[in-house]
């Protein structure tokens, strides 16, 4: 009796709706995903075999170097990258290691480029904000995994669907903290800069980007974190790199080469967030 | 000719407004309007004009309407209802365009925090006008560091605002201001976040500024003081209304209403200010260095016809007048001591004003103001009455 209650509606096919629009997408735009999927698996293939053919050794030294002068010319960031890189090419797992950068610094400045102008948007409209809000909210808590599902379908598998997924998952806190850091902007000075008769444009690119950028880079930061998160998951999908070594050790169940793997990761998210961050303090000083 | 004239300026907060603004014009106040409607009425039919070259303040206590009131002249806020005629022509009709121009070469704004962009330096502050009219890099740097040389910062131009004290900062926030070279300046409270010392200071120098360069400024404050020393002519709000307009002798003399007049009391002169406000610093000769020459050397270049004597602790000895110090000289005395006068009208620092009336009234010689027996000073008559007029130099800062 109460049960009927419940069904009174029959079920609801959300699933069959998604598969179909899935389905209608992705031959719709069929002609937009193909040539994505080839010319930028070509230029993602192009810059980690660029980057694989250079000497380790001297992108060590590079690495090194920005890590000492972007942490105001202590030596720890440096040192401690060039130790941990060398580990990690001590470990053979050098090529990996590219190309899981490769990944990890595409999606990043996709999710910028994409990111800032929605954050933009979201801090100068309410309705945009409400609408784009909830959005974020379910990108970020859809779980990662289900994202490969139609990253598979659009762009087959390999790279470029590793990037789309990661994408998704690493937009928000760009978007977000761009359009927290346009709305702290103290008042007075958007007022200011009104007074003086300033476009929406000079308003914008000359007071508020430059006042919210310590958020921004924040933002930007967590973005770069979370793509880095991703790298794992989307090897589920054949994007290569120490994320693909990790899932293989997981699942031949080889505890020892999964934490070399897995340490590998480590050591670039360390040396990552530390540079970024201090890019960050570096804006705040000047 | 009125430079900015506003007419039955309004500004309603909240939904509805149509009927709140009927509500105004059957002339209810704000707080009864506030219960029918639920609606804030930020400014109520104010209507001023500001002459040419005129300092004109709007004066009231927070919560008024006068910050709402001067935004709503260059339309940061959008009035509700009302005129702001400048030039001829309507602002509150202007396109965004036509708006942008005005404000980029009629108005400048001074804001009570300052509202400088910390990402740029001091001279890229003062250039922002400019740079927003898209004025090529060399004449507005020029013109900026103009500016910036006016206001006494001419040294400072490389560094960043967070580098410099309050009233360095907001003289950087008028040089940006006069940079643009506007007609009109609208000041928001432009001194109120600063100490009383600085603050004075600062009042002064746009005093010192305006008699120079002529500009029509509407000043903001809640401050009566402010308001004397620079107004020229003075508008008092309450709830969003103007109750009186006037110039300050105009206010003080005949307060329109009892909220004017309330206002008005708290600066009873004579009650508030006491000796340490009118003083001025002391020409003295010091007994234990000096003798009747140099006393008189000293009277000579002053123009004085008396002075007064400490000893080297700055402890009141006595008066000299310039006869008994010919007198000595002509018998060769070399000691003051001998000549002194004790004699002398004295009053402690923190003497009302009404006091030292009756005493310097009858005294021949200025009046000595004593802290813990040193000279810190002499009242002479003058000071007194101008200080009671009201726009004499009132030192309210030595307190």
């Amino acid at each position: 009796m109460l049960d009927d209650l419940l069904d009174f509606v029959p079920k609801i096919p959300i699933s069959e709706g998604t598969k179909w629009f899935t389905d209608w997408l992705t031959s719709t735009f069929a002609f937009l995903f193909d040539p994505i999927k080839e010319h930028f698996g070509n230029f993602m293939n192009f810059t980690s075999d660029t980057l694989v053919s250079i000497p380790p050794v001297i992108i060590i030294i590079i690495v090194a170097l920005i890590a000492f002068f972007i942490s105001g010319k202590k030596f720890g960031l440096a040192a401690f990258s060039i130790v941990g890189l060398w580990l990690v090419y001590n470990q053979g797992f050098w090529d990996h290691l590219i190309d899981t950068l490769t990944l990890v610094i595409l999606a990043s400045v996709l999710s910028v480029i994409i990111g800032v102008p929605f954050g933009i948007l979201m801090s100068k409209s309410r309705i945009a904000e409400a609408i784009i809000s909830p959005i974020l909210d379910f990108m970020q808590t859809m779980p990662a995994f289900v994202y490969l599902i139609p990253a598979v379908a659009f762009f087959g598998i390999g790279m470029v669907p590793g990037v789309f997924a990661s994408l998704i998952f690493a937009t928000p806190p760009t978007v977000r903290f761009t359009n927290l850091g346009i709305r702290q902007v103290s008042n007075e000075l958007v007022e200011a800069s009104e007074a003086f008769g300033s476009t929406g444009a000079q308003k914008l690119f000359k007071v508020e980007l430059p006042m919210a950028k310590a958020t921004i880079m924040a933002g930007i930061n967590q973005t770069v974190m979370l793509a880095l998160s991703m790298v794992v998951i989307a090897s589920m999908i054949g994007a290569p790199g120490l994320g693909r070594e990790v899932l293989s050790s997981l699942q031949r169940a080889q505890v020892g080469s999964g934490f070399v793997a897995g340490l590998g990761i480590v050591i670039l998210a360390i040396i990552i967030d530390r540079i970024t961050q201090n890019m960050n303090k570096r804006k705040k000083a000047s | 000719m009125p430079v900015i004239e506003a007419k039955n300026l309004s500004k309603v907060f909240g939904r509805n407004i149509k009927q709140t603004l009927k509500l105004v014009d059957e002339g209810l106040t704000k707080e009864e309007i506030l219960k029918e409607t639920g609606n804030t009425v930020g400014v109520n039919r104010a209507s001023f004009s500001v002459n040419a070259g005129e300092i004109f303040v709007i004066m009231g206590l927070s919560g008024s309407g006068k910050s709402t009131l001067v935004r709503l002249i260059n339309r940061l806020i959008e009035p509700t209802e009302g005129n702001i005629i400048i030039d001829g022509e309507d602002l509150a009709k202007m396109d965004k365009a036509s708006l942008r121009n005005v404000r980029r070469k009629k108005i400048s704004m001074v804001f009570q925090n300052f509202a400088l962009f910390p990402h740029r330096s001091i001279l890229e502050n003062a250039e922002f006008g400019l740079e927003i009219q898209n004025v090529p890099k060399e004449e507005r740097s020029e013109k900026a560091k103009e500016a910036l040389k006016a206001v006494g910062l001419g040294e400072y131009m490389n560094q960043s605002p967070g580098q410099l004290s309050g009233g360095m900062q907001q003289r950087v926030g008028l040089a940006r201001a006069l940079a643009n070279d506007p007609e009109i300046l609208l000041m928001d409270e432009a001194f109120s976040a600063l100490d009383p010392l600085i603050r004075k200071e600062m009042q002064d120098e746009l005093i010192d500024l305006q008699s120079s360069m002529q500009k029509t400024i509407l000043f903001i404050t809640h401050d009566l003081d402010e308001a004397l020393r620079l107004g020229d002519r003075i508008a008092l709000m309450k709830d969003g209304a103007i109750v009186q307009i006037g110039t300050p002798e105009e206010i003080l003399v005949n307060p329109a209403n009892d909220y004017v007049e309330k206002f008005v009391e708290d600066v009873d002169r004579s009650k508030i200010l006491t000796a340490q406000h009118i003083m001025k610093r002391p020409e003295t000769v010091n007994m234990e260095k000096h003798g009747p020459r140099v006393a008189l050397e000293r009277m000579r270049e002053e123009g004085l016809s008396g002075i007064y004597v400490v000893d080297n602790k700055r402890n009141l000895k006595g008066y000299v007048t310039a006869d008994d110090a010919l007198e000595a000289r002509k018998k060769e005395i070399s000691n003051l001591e001998e000549i002194l006068t004790n004699n002398i009208p004295k009053v402690d620092k923190d003497t009302a004003m009404n006091d030292i009336f009756n005493i310097i009234h009858d005294s021949p010689m200025p009046v000595a103001v004593i802290d813990d027996g040193k000279l810190i000073g002499i009242i002479v008559r003058g000071a007194v009455i101008a200080a009671l007029s009201g726009d004499g130099e009132v030192n309210l800062t030595n307190a």
